[in-house]
């Protein structure tokens, strides 16, 4: 019997995988040959004529591969995972932290204002349930450049979790601190910075936590729309090019990758945490 | 109007609140006074508007009519020289206990070095007895005395003019409250800061008081009386039982919370039920009555009383 649930959850996840991955390489093998292929079956590659998912061993192969050389440039149609994911990182943080540079401040306003809440609350009910990409034909024809685009779609994307979650974390700060510091005739700006910012900043937070998720899913659609580098780019472009073992490769690569950023923002909230 | 000469001093206050039922009026023409170096702690039941009267004091509420006075000057809103202890320790959660003093330090010194700010901020965590490591842990991490004892120190380290202490220890258990208490008194013995006090607790008023003010029940709650508490200082919460005045001021005042705080209360002041608020509609400011139950305890013929009457 294992003492701690860390080591018996850890057991369950392996036997899952390997179930999992079992299932998946037993469910995809290629029928055994039982005669000697023709000239026309070796030219197709082999007798099996049924297009068939890449097993787990070949993908496994193929990111051994592609990652011990990530950063490889062969021209426009064959880059490095690297690379491309590189690409779609830029793009989404420059577009994250242009919105958290709006956002935030604007966010600020409204949560300190009920003015300023009642006047631009309309704006955000109507642009917040906007699909991102319904925005690229737009984006397209106003900036004439694909790249800052596919920016303007992740700016636009990641804007509203963090202006909502701003306004809302500002205007919910407790009476009894604010009253603290009207007691101490705190200055509006260091009320701010030093009640206002503190007590939000959890709430602020996660909202920009929803934020860097919901970019590092649009940059995908985004990428595909757009073409040319990027993760989302690379998934259409081996579909084009029929390599399924690529596809699922940067299926799992880009989960990796989000996992990632979602854990930089979670770790981020603990270091403001507070407990009442 | 004001020939009085009270350090602080309530003229006429009134508020009252708009609801859906209509107006509802908490207190009205209620005037008191407090001298400088007083400790004063007010009685009364649960809504009579002793947290309003506070909160108008701090400057975080404003009187719908009448006028509040601190040292001739009127308050208009929160300031330094009022320094308030609420009942949940609003401690900011976020920083130290120590940082939550220096914070309010450097509000009221703002020219202080830092080693300045943080040797005075020490000075008032020794008082209360949280430098043992303590000062560096945050809110949460403490226990609920440890709290109100910061926040205790943070209000008497800004060295405020009036100190407004909101049911201190309301939420603490009998055992920590009575160390606490302890600790209020012989601050307050060393500081002779004037303090206003709300509490629910009889004996704990008793012990830290110079006067007591009854409320009587709200809507329209009154001032009823003011209770002078004469027993000898330094007081010490184990001896004061003894003291010969202390019951006859207990049963006083446990006879009005149970029975006159109902009987006393007020409707509208136009409807003149009490003589008080005859006199108010006359235009009189009406102070609460006087009462000393420790001296008339020990004995008074009739002559000594009726001139007591008389001087009010």
């Amino acid at each position: 019997m294992l003492k701690s649930i860390n080591q018996r959850a850890a057991i369950l996840f392996l036997v899952f995988l390997g179930v999992l991955l079992g299932l998946w390489e037993l469910g995809n093998k290629e029928p055994a040959k039982t005669e000697a292929m023709s000239e026309y079956e070796l030219l197709m590659g082999g007798a099996d004529q049924e297009a068939r998912v890449p097993p787990p061993s070949k993908v496994f192969r193929l990111a051994v591969d592609e990652l011990s050389d990530p950063f490889y440039d062969k021209g426009p149609n064959d880059k490095g995972i690297g690379i491309q994911l590189g690409y779609s990182i830029y793009r989404v943080l420059t577009g994250y932290l242009l919105a958290a540079l709006v956002a935030l401040p604007i966010g600020f306003l409204i949560g300190m204002s009920p003015l300023m809440y009642k006047a631009l609350n309309p704006f955000i009910q109507v642009l917040r349930p906007i699909s991102p990409l319904a925005w690229m034909p737009l984006a397209l024809f106003i900036i004439k450049d694909s790249e800052a685009s596919s920016i303007f779609v992740i700016f636009i994307c990641s804007i509203w979790p963090m202006l909502v979650n701003t306004a809302f974390g500002v205007g919910n700060v407790r009476t009894d601190w604010l009253n603290v510091a009207r007691t101490h005739e705190l200055s509006a700006l260091r009320t701010a910075f030093t009640v206002i910012l503190p007590a939000a900043a959890p709430t602020i937070l996660t909202g920009m936590r929803i934020s860097v998720g919901i970019a590092w899913l649009v940059i995908v659609a985004a990428e595909m729309l757009v073409g040319g580098t990027g993760i989302g780019y690379y998934v259409w472009n081996e579909w084009n090019n029929l390599d399924l073992t690529s596809v699922i490769f940067s299926i799992l690569m880009i989960g990796l990758v989000g996992m990632l950023l979602d854990m930089a923002l979670s770790g981020a909230t603990r270091l403001v945490a507070y407990k009442e | 109007m004001t020939d009085y000469n009270f350090f602080v001093e309530a003229e006429n206050l009134k508020r009252s609140f708009s609801t859906r039922q209509g107006e509802l009026t908490v207190f009205e023409n209620l005037n008191f006074g407090m001298e400088k170096g007083e400790f004063v702690c007010i009685i009364g039941h649960s809504g009579c508007g002793k947290s309003t009267i506070l909160n108008i004091l701090a400057g975080l509420d404003s009187a719908s009519d009448g006028l509040l006075f601190m040292g001739g000057r009127e308050i208009g809103g929160p300031a330094l020289e009022r320094g308030v202890v609420f009942q949940n320790y609003s401690l900011l959660p976020w920083m130290t206990a120590l940082k939550n003093i220096t914070f309010a330090v450097r509000s009221r010194w703002p020219a202080w070095s830092k080693k300045q700010i943080r040797e005075h901020g020490y000075k008032y965590l020794e008082m209360v007895g949280l430098t043992d490591g303590a000062e560096h842990r945050k809110p949460e991490e403490l226990s609920g005395g440890m709290r109100q004892r910061v926040s205790i120190a943070r209000a008497f380290a800004i060295e405020p003019k009036l100190l407004l202490l909101d049911e201190p220890f309301g939420a603490l258990d009998a055992l920590t409250r009575g160390n606490i208490q302890d600790e209020l008194l012989k601050i307050w013995e060393e500081t002779h800061q004037t303090v206003f006090m709300i509490t629910h607790d009889v004996d704990e008023a008793i012990l830290l008081a110079d006067r007591i003010m009854l409320m009587t029940n709200g809507p329209y709650a009154r001032i009823a009386e003011s209770v002078r508490v004469d027993i000898p200082r330094p007081r010490d919460r184990t001896r004061i039982i003894h003291e010969p005045g202390y019951y006859p001021i207990r049963n006083h005042l446990v006879d009005f919370l149970v029975k006159r705080s109902k009987e006393l209360a007020g409707g509208p002041a136009d409807s003149a039920e009490t003589p008080g608020d005859a006199a108010a509609n006359a235009g009189q400011r009406v102070f609460p009555v006087e009462v000393n139950p420790a001296r008339d305890s020990r004995g008074m013929d009739d002559a000594t009383i009726l001139k007591a009457v008389e001087s009010h």
